[in-house]
Order: structure tokens, then C-alpha cells, then sequence
């Protein structure tokens, strides 16, 4: 158990404690956005901000920023009580620090909370309220057609036209809202709408069967499976108290590796099929299969379902099979390198990426982006590097950063941890560590909160945990990258000809699902 | 032209009709072949265009006539081109002094009714299409014409038949470096002209980045067909420009000529095929630089006869 620090009004929690709910210091309302906003200035990222339905009607908001350097996370809270039947209400974080607006227009949706003076407050996922008080923009009517129908940023004038994409898009994805703002090709300002693939994971987490709160945990972002997972699984670790042996961190390490190379092989092929160069699409496309073919071999789902579970992982990998999944490692890599080499010498290829979709490592700070985005912008930001936890405890990877922080950077920044994570696999299968695979977590501490953070292929995926007086999982917070990163891309279009979107679109390439939950 | 003449030509015209679907699966094929895979049957785009005449079209209601006119009067403005241009034999069906202008003007015309049928549904896509298929259009007919200014005043004709006829032989003996930038130009034309890598991604399935496949969108059925089958046509009318202008057959060589020309189409859609494969396409922003180029290849060359002739 974790407490406060004397003389500071933030609870330090690393990766893996849990914390006595009643030692996160609380800060008032009227305090809480200068606060966390403070937080901004020793150059620290708001890793959440949620807020969590009390008995008494009141919301209680929690604000988790990580300390990058440390390694820490900090936590504090804020309680807003209902009085003389005004709505809920506290000064907004936003206008001190952009990074806050997606989180604060969740809590404004899920709880009809007011933010006071949030620059941009509009609906994020299109629900009701919890208990179907109005959100600060109105009530919610089912009957109201969806896209774009709330007042965001619009450029008038003759010249000036407005192109509406999706919800039904194309191609096989899923589904979501943009609105172009443009001058003839180029882009003054893209809005996206989305909340087309809400389902409500966030209470189905709370199962009281540990083993189907995973699966759904595994499907909040399908693509991120073992990353959701890991971050799920390592909360309710926390929460327990339970000690996961080596080999089971390291098969998780696997899983998570083996899920980065596949989609980031998968995107650096849809990439070059988007600029219209054939060969890399189809060779990058074939050894996609491949990478999800290795995890298929281990837990028997390309996918990497069911192979996470709180206490451990459900399947080991025989020595037999490591050889087997190391030679046909080993086989691919050259493959792999032969591929993307071409691909990054093309100068047609590169004339396509360079220069496209800048974002700043300012813009990135500002706004809180997080992942391989970021990093492509300059900002040092990996949770395996920051926050090590399991086999990252004992074999580092160097974080992949590039500077330019456009389509090349964020392309490039993938194919350094294509490269990184082969090394890292070819290691770790050559001597996997002996030891038990699963043990059931022990009951969970009553009255705690713990929190588990991963490094999806994405960026940095959040699961945070509170148990009740009963030791039961009372509330789950789960955070995909994307909730991050949705605004990032929405800023690096700005001033881009509009044909350039798919590919900007595809260099970000974030979840839907992810962002609906 | 003789009545026999006219009979002759059936024959010859049923192939150069038959043959464009078979010249998009030569491309298909090519870019397969270059991506490991085996691709689409080979007859597939005759499949497909059965397959569209069969069905019925939808139309929105906000289009009009227009929006049902355009397919037709493309196709129909392509059939007419065909008669002016000699695909498999030194001739064409038709020819005139001076058809040269009708056929860029026919070219020109399927382009604005294919243009007017996307403004006419009224949606932002196919109207970003419409502006992209005419600023591109309009910048690769300067292209078009002087490659014609060369051809013309090589062989001191106006009709298209003669332009690209054996009269270039001599030209080629004496002004080679003129006619091969001639035939680098007409190259950048066809690829401009027939929506493919470079310029455009015939294969995309990404409204925001198409230029020809975004103003079709909402054709259906038999229209479609017509559209698909329309820029296979341009593909083997302008491509047999290109070929002969840029190995002109001499006038003894008869039938064995004719089995050239089809062999010569079927490499120039592989070479097609090669381009779209080992590159990727351009920005859209510098697509004009891309077209702009092909207009300075044939102003030099221009420059190249002229000097000649008057030197």
C-alpha cells in the first residue's frame, strides 16, 4: 500500500502497486484544473482523467499523470457534489492543457458534468448520461441523426466546400464521420465524429468471472488484443497482490511483439498500397500472415485471444515450438528487411511520405499523442521504456524516435520497431526463462485502485481498476491510444490537399472501436 | 474508300472492339505477376462487363438527363474516334483532311459529358473528380497537340491516318530524337488520358485520392459498363496513336502487319502494367509538373522539325 507524500498533493503509484482509494489525496473542485494543469509544467502527461458515479449522485473525477522520467504514475482526485439542484460542475482542464479536451468531453457525456470554459465541449461517443441528466450541449435523442450534428469549426465563404465521409466507408473498416472543411484541395480543418462503435465495454469489464471480463477486454480494440490484455490483466495483478512468474511475463512479451510486427507490417503494406505501389502492398500484405500465423501457433487465434489471463497465460510455448517459431523468425526477418528496404529506397514511395501530415513535437506535447505518433514528432515515449514491467524489466528496448514528424517519420519510426522487435523476439525465444506459466490471482485488496499500462502497437493503452469494501471489482477504466491520438490527426491534416487524407489516415491508423469502447 | 473497302474493314473493326477488355487483363496480369500473385482470370473484364449490362441501373433523384446521357455520349463520341483512328492496318475506316481536330474535340466532348453527369449528382466526390479530370485533361491536350504539330508537319498531312502512316518512317531516319520525344509524350498522355499510375490508381478504393473512378461512382448497371468498356477503348485508341507513331509499319506489309499491331498493343499494356508496379503514384499537387513535362517534350520537339524544315 502506497500513501501519500507528505507536503504533496498527488499519490505516487509505479506499475504493478495498488493504493489504499482513501490515500488519493483530493483537491477541490474549484483547485482541481490548475492543479493537474501544473502538472504540465514539470513536463508531465495526463495519462487519464475519468470521472466515476458515486452513491450519492455525486461525481468523484480522477486525474492520473505519468511522470516519463520517473516512471510514475501520479494520482489525485476531485469530488463534485450535487447542491441546490444546479449540475455538476468544475473549471475545465482544456483550456490549460489541450491534452485533457477528449477526457473531459467523456466525463461531460457520461455524467452530464459541466467543465466550465472546455473550448471545444461536444459529444464524443453520442450516448445519455448514466442517470439521463443533459449533457451540456442538451439532452440525448436517439432520433436525431448522427454525423456532424452539433455546431464544431466550420469555414464559410463561396470558395469554401464541405466534404462529408462515412459513416460507410469504402473500404473494410470501421465505421466513423469526417467532415472536410476545404479550399479547393486543401484541407482548412477536419472534424471527426465518432461513437458509431459504442457498446458499453467499460461495465462488461466489471464481470465478477475474471475470465470473461478478459475476453472483453481483449475486443475492446480487435487489433490490440494482447495489448488490452496485458494492461487489463496487469491491473487485476496489481489488485491482488499476485506475482506472475518469468515465463508467463515473457510468452506475454511474445504475444505483444508478435501483435506490433504484424500490424505494423500490415500498415507499412496498406501504406505503400495507398501511394499506389503495388509491390510492397502485396509482399508486406503476405508477411502480415505470417506474424499472425507465429501467434496463431501459440495460443491457437491469430489474434492473440484467450492467451492472456489475470494470474498468467493460458498457453505455454514447448521448447519444440520456440525452436520452431525462432527458425521460421529467422527465416523471415531477412524477408522483412528485404522488403522494407525496397520499399524506403523508392524514391517515388518517399516523395509520397516526406512532408506529408506534419506534426510538431510541440503540437505532440501540447495535445498528449502518444504511441509511435509521437515518437515520429521527437517525443521520447515508450510505456516498455518508461514504465518496464514483465520481461521489459530485464531486456530494454531502445525507444525508436524520429524528428520530422510527418507520414515518412511515422512510417519510418514503425519500421525501426519492425527491426527491434524481430531482435527482441529471436532473443527471447533462443532462451526463454523456465517457471510456471499461470496461478490464480489471490482474492483483490478491498478498497484499492491499481492500474496496469501497456505499449500496444498503437502507443499506450490504460487500464485502470477500484475495488469495493467487498475486495469485488467495483469500476474499470479503460483507455485505448487512439483516445488520444484522434486529435492529432485531425491537426496534422490541416493544411494538406485532401487526397493526401487515406494516407495520413493510414500513417495514425487508429481504432475506432478503441475510441468508442 | 470503296464499298469493298468498307466490307473489308468489318472484319478489322470487330477485332479492334473486341480487344480492349483483353488489353486492361494484359495490365491486370502484369501487376500481378509483379506482386507474386496470380490474379484475375484472363476473360474476368469481359465477365464483368456481362455481368453490368445484365443489371439494372439506380439513379438518385437529384440527377437529370445529363447524369444518363453522360455514359453514352463518352462511348459514343469513343466509337465515332475509333472509325478516324487505324488501330491493326496503316488505315481507318474513315479520315479527312483535318479529322485530327474532330478527334480531340471527341476526346474532348466524352470528357465533358462524363464531367457534367458527376456535377449533376450533385455530391462533393464526384464534383472534386470533375475539377481534377478537367484541370488534368485540360493540361495534357497541349501535350496532345503538338505531339500532332510534329506528326503533321513531318508528313504534310491533317489526316490522322496519314499522321501516324509510313510517311514517319522517313521522319524517324531523319528526325529520330524528335519522334522518340514525340513518343515519350504520347506515353504520358496515354497514362493521363486512361486514369493509370502515375496520374491516377485505377485499383484505389479511397474516394478522396481518385480522379476518373470518383466521378463515376454513382453510375450503375449497363452505364457502367459503358464507362468501363469506354476507357478501355481510349486505352487501345490512344495507345494505337502512340504505337503508330512510334514504329510506323511500311504500306507493303499486309496482313502480317496487322498481327504486329495487336502484339505491339498487348507489350505496350504490359509496359503499362511494368510502370504501374514499380512506382508510386505522383502527388496530386505535381501532377501538373508531371503533364507540364510532357508538353515541353513535344514543344522541343516541334522546335526539333521546324528547325529542319526551315534550316
Amino acid at each position: 500500500m502506497r500513501t501519500p507524500v507528505n507536503g504533496c498533493d498527488w499519490l505516487t503509484v509505479r506499475q504493478g502497486e495498488r493504493a489504499d482509494i482513501d490515500s488519493v489525496p483530493r483537491v477541490e473542485p474549484d483547485a482541481f484544473a490548475e492543479h493537474v494543469a501544473a502538472a504540465r509544467g514539470r513536463g508531465e502527461r495526463l495519462a487519464q482523467l475519468f470521472g466515476r458515479r458515486m452513491p450519492d449522485g455525486g461525481v468523484v473525477l480522477h486525474a492520473f499523470v505519468a511522470d516519463d522520467r520517473e516512471g510514475t504514475m501520479k494520482v489525485c482526485r476531485s469530488e463534485l457534489r450535487r447542491s441546490d439542484g444546479r449540475p455538476l460542475q468544475y473549471p475545465s482542464v482544456t483550456g490549460r492543457w489541450p491534452a485533457a479536451q477528449a477526457f473531459e468531453r467523456e466525463i461531460a457525456e457520461q455524467y452530464g458534468v459541466h467543465p466550465i470554459g472546455h473550448p471545444w465541449l461536444k459529444p464524443l461517443r453520442y450516448h445519455a448520461t448514466d442517470d439521463g441528466s443533459p449533457a451540456p450541449w442538451g439532452a440525448f435523442d436517439p432520433n436525431k441523426p448522427i454525423p456532424g450534428d452539433y455546431p464544431f469549426y466550420r469555414v464559410d465563404g463561396d470558395e469554401v466546400h464541405e466534404v462529408a465521409v462515412g459513416p460507410v466507408h469504402a473500404g473494410i473498416i470501421e465505421p466513423g464521420h469526417f467532415r472536410f472543411q476545404c479550399h479547393g484541395e486543401e484541407v482548412l480543418h477536419l472534424e471527426i465524429a465518432l461513437g458509431y462503435q459504442h457498446r458499453g465495454a467499460e461495465p462488461l469489464l466489471l464481470h465478477r468471472n475474471a475470465t470473461r471480463s478478459a475476453i472483453v477486454a481483449e475486443t475492446l480494440a480487435g487489433d490490440a488484443s494482447v495489448g488490452h490484455a496485458l494492461a487489463y490483466c496487469t491491473a487485476l495483478e496489481s489488485l491482488a497482490g499476485a506475482a506472475v512468474g518469468v515465463r508467463a511475463h515473457a510468452i506475454r512479451g511474445i504475444a505483444l511483439e508478435l501483435e506490433r510486427l504484424a500490424n505494423h507490417v500490415g500498415d507499412l503494406g496498406a501504406l505503400c498500397n495507398d501511394v499506389a505501389f503495388l509491390p510492397g502492398a502485396s509482399f508486406l500484405g503476405r508477411l502480415r500472415g505470417e506474424f499472425l500465423n507465429l501467434t496463431l501457433e501459440i495460443c491457437g487465434n491469430r489474434f492473440g485471444r484467450n492467451l492472456l489471463r489475470p494470474g498468467g497465460v493460458l498457453f505455454d510455448i514447448p521448447p519444440e515450438m520456440a525452436d520452431g517459431l525462432h527458425s521460421r523468425l529467422d527465416r523471415l526477418q531477412p524477408e522483412v528487411v528485404r522488403v522494407l528496404d525496397m520499399m524506403f529506397e523508392q524514391s517515388s514511395v518517399l516523395a509520397r511520405f516526406e512532408g506529408t501530415g506534419v506534426l510538431s513535437q510541440e503540437q505532440s506535447e501540447e495535445i498528449g499523442l502518444v504511441g509511435p505518433v509521437a515518437r515520429a514528432s521527437g517525443c521520447m515515449r515508450d510505456v516498455r521504456h518508461d514504465f518496464p514491467h514483465g520481461v521489459f524489466q530485464f531486456s530494454h528496448l531502445p525507444v525508436a524516435t524520429e524528428t520530422t514528424g510527418d507520414v515518412y517519420a511515422r512510417a519510418a519510426v514503425r519500421w525501426l520497431e519492425v527491426q527491434r522487435s524481430m531482435e527482441f523476439l529471436l532473443e527471447l525465444l533462443g532462451n526463454l526463462p523456465s517457471g510456471r506459466t499461470f496461478a490464480a490471482p489471490g482474492p483483490l485488496c478491498p478498497n484499492a485502485v491499481a492500474f496496469g499500462l501497456s505499449e500496444t502497437w498503437r502507443g499506450e493503452a490504460m487500464h485502470v481498476a477500484f475495488t469495493d469494501d467487498a475486495g469485488k471489482l467495483a469500476f474499470v477504466k479503460a483507455k485505448d491510444p487512439s483516445l488520444h491520438n484522434w486529435f492529432g490527426l485531425a491537426l496534422a491534416l490541416r493544411g494538406v490537399p485532401i487526397s493526401d487524407f487515406p494516407l495520413c489516415n493510414k500513417s495514425f491508423n487508429l481504432s475506432y472501436a478503441g475510441h468508442d469502447l | 474508300m470503296t464499298a469493298v473497302r468498307a466490307i473489308l474493314f468489318v472484319p478489322e473493326l470487330a477485332l479492334v472492339l473486341a480487344m480492349p477488355p483483353m488489353l486492361m487483363s494484359v495490365i491486370a496480369k502484369t501487376k500481378a505477376w509483379f506482386g507474386g500473385r496470380v490474379g484475375p482470370p484472363w476473360l474476368q473484364p469481359y465477365y464483368d462487363l456481362h455481368k453490368l449490362i445484365q443489371k439494372h441501373a439506380v439513379y438518385s433523384k437529384t440527377t437529370t438527363w445529363v447524369f444518363r446521357a453522360g455514359p453514352i455520349v463518352s462511348l459514343a463520341a469513343l466509337l465515332t474516334a475509333a472509325t478516324l483512328i487505324p488501330v491493326l492496318s496503316n488505315e481507318s475506316l474513315m479520315g479527312f483532311s483535318g479529322d485530327v481536330i474532330l478527334l480531340a474535340y471527341l476526346l474532348a466532348l466524352g470528357r465533358m459529358f462524363t464531367v457534367l453527369a458527376a456535377m449533376d449528382t450533385g455530391s462533393s466526390f464526384e464534383g472534386m473528380g470533375a475539377s481534377r479530370e478537367v484541370t488534368f485533361g485540360a493540361m495534357s491536350e497541349p501535350a496532345l497537340f503538338l505531339a500532332f504539330v510534329v506528326m503533321a508537319v513531318a508528313t504534310k498531312s491533317l489526316q490522322l491516318s496519314e499522321m501516324i502512316g509510313p510517311g514517319l518512317l522517313l521522319e524517324w531516319r531523319i528526325a529520330g530524337p524528335a519522334m522518340i520525344l514525340v513518343a515519350g509524350a504520347l506515353f504520358v498522355v496515354l497514362l493521363t488520358e486512361t486514369c493509370r499510375v502515375p496520374v491516377d490508381d485505377p485499383a484505389t478504393h479511397l474516394e478522396l485520392t481518385m480522379i476518373h473512378e470518383v466521378m463515376v461512382l454513382d453510375h450503375s448497371g449497363p452505364e457502367f459498363a459503358f464507362i468501363t468498356y469506354g476507357i478501355a477503348l481510349k486505352f487501345t485508341l490512344l495507345g494505337s496513336i502512340l504505337i503508330h507513331a512510334a514504329i510506323p509499319h511500311s504500306q507493303e506489309i499486309g496482313l502480317f502487319g496487322s498481327t504486329l499491331r495487336i502484339a505491339e498493343l498487348g507489350v505496350l499494356a504490359v509496359l503499362v502494367g511494368v510502370v504501374e508496379s514499380a512506382t508510386a503514384r505522383l502527388r496530386l499537387n505535381r501532377i501538373p509538373m508531371f503533364l507540364a513535362g510532357a508538353t515541353v517534350l513535344s514543344a522541343i520537339a516541334v522546335v526539333l522539325v521546324l528547325m529542319r524544315r526551315t534550316g
